[in-house]
């Protein structure tokens, strides 16, 4: 029951949020300050999320060439950078962890 | 052009993109369930939520066990970029039926947007951009719960999925979607910042980690893009 009401509570933030300018019609402008910020967002929040989780897999830090996550997020964030292609990157990466995980065991 | 035909052109044109999101909403099943919520309640988060990042984050801060008030926060941060999505597509849907607008306000994914955006600037936000939205919606809707079902039977199939560095399929996602914003400085200054800052933070209550470091990175990019313009200027005199 507390998972469905979390699920509602997530999905009314996620709605108000793209409805935020659509629904209110012409009655609202964006900051320039606040619009250049968001540009952001993404990028901030999913590096803040990634970076312990592979520079700290197991909780103490390791940072060191044979932790297979620290690779394969290199691997993802260099192949993305160069080559635009999220879905190959995403691939690859795996494949690489895969890869270290099983070289390195 | 009948009103069906609109429809159809829009769900074609959703196509290259459905083919880049079948495999995340795969991934999100298969990870909803390992983390220990029920296929309906992994099915009912794509069908209430739909937002693939927030989904992600979502199953995974629940499976840590973190508070309610910090996944909310979380959520919101996450998907703040809607805002300007929202505040980008305005302009031309503002005269649109009310319920048409709700419709839009649902479905405005990144995906949506930037098809449906890209509609909106071409042929305006007459009555067929309504069709086409309508079509916009239901393949990326349709193909988004398709498969997450998918993943959801997937994940019950393999139980303990973990062992197959699934886990890792998250960090691979985000590091990918990341990369290839890195293009202008500012976001590289943006990542490192909020990266560093997650590793200092790192174990703070309730996730503030997260949000804190977040916001560095925020704060540098947006400091970073003043960087040339003062090199220029002082130069220039």
């Amino acid at each position: 029951m507390t998972i469905w009401l979390i699920l509602l509570a997530m999905g009314l933030i996620t709605f108000a949020l793209r409805a935020s300018f659509v629904l209110p019609g012409d009655r609202l402008r964006l900051p320039p300050l606040f619009k250049r910020a968001l540009r952001y967002v993404p990028v901030a929040v999913l590096t803040a999320l990634i970076v312990p989780m592979a520079l700290a897999p197991a909780g103490a830090l390791m940072l060191d060439w044979r932790n297979p996550a620290l690779a394969g997020m290199l691997a993802a964030l260099l192949i993305a950078r160069y080559t635009g292609r999220t879905l190959l990157a995403m691939l690859a990466s795996f494949a690489l962890y895969l890869l270290w995980l099983r070289l390195l065991a | 052009m009948t009103n069906r035909h609109h429809l159809f052109a829009g769900m074609l044109a959703m196509l290259p993109l459905m083919v880049g999101v079948l495999p995340f909403g795969l991934l999100f099943g298969t990870l909803a369930v390992n983390a220990g919520l029920t296929g309906w309640q992994g099915f009912g988060m794509s069908a209430i939520v739909f937002a693939g990042s927030a989904q992600f984050i979502g199953v995974t801060l629940l499976a840590s066990g973190v508070s309610v008030p910090v996944l909310l926060a979380t959520t919101l941060v996450i998907n703040l970029r809607h805002v300007l999505y929202s505040a980008s597509v305005q302009p031309g849907v503002q005269h649109w039926p009310r319920r048409w607008r709700w419709l839009l306000s649902f479905m405005l994914t990144d995906e949506l947007f930037a098809v449906f955006n890209l509609r909106l600037q071409n042929h305006g936000g007459g009555a067929d951009t309504r069709w086409f939205l309508l079509g916009n919606s239901i393949a990326m809707y349709g193909t988004w719960l398709a498969s997450t079902v998918l993943g959801i039977v997937l994940g019950q199939q393999i139980p303990d999925l973990s062992h197959w560095g699934l886990e890792f399929a998250m960090v691979a996602t985000f590091a990918a979607i990341v990369g290839t914003q890195l293009t202008q400085h500012s976001m590289v200054a943006a990542a490192l910042a909020a990266g560093a800052g997650a590793m200092l933070l790192r174990g703070m209550p309730y996730k503030l980690d997260l949000i804190l470091a977040s916001l560095a990175g925020i704060v540098a990019g947006l400091l970073a893009e003043r960087l040339p313009a003062r090199t220029v200027t002082e130069v220039q005199p």
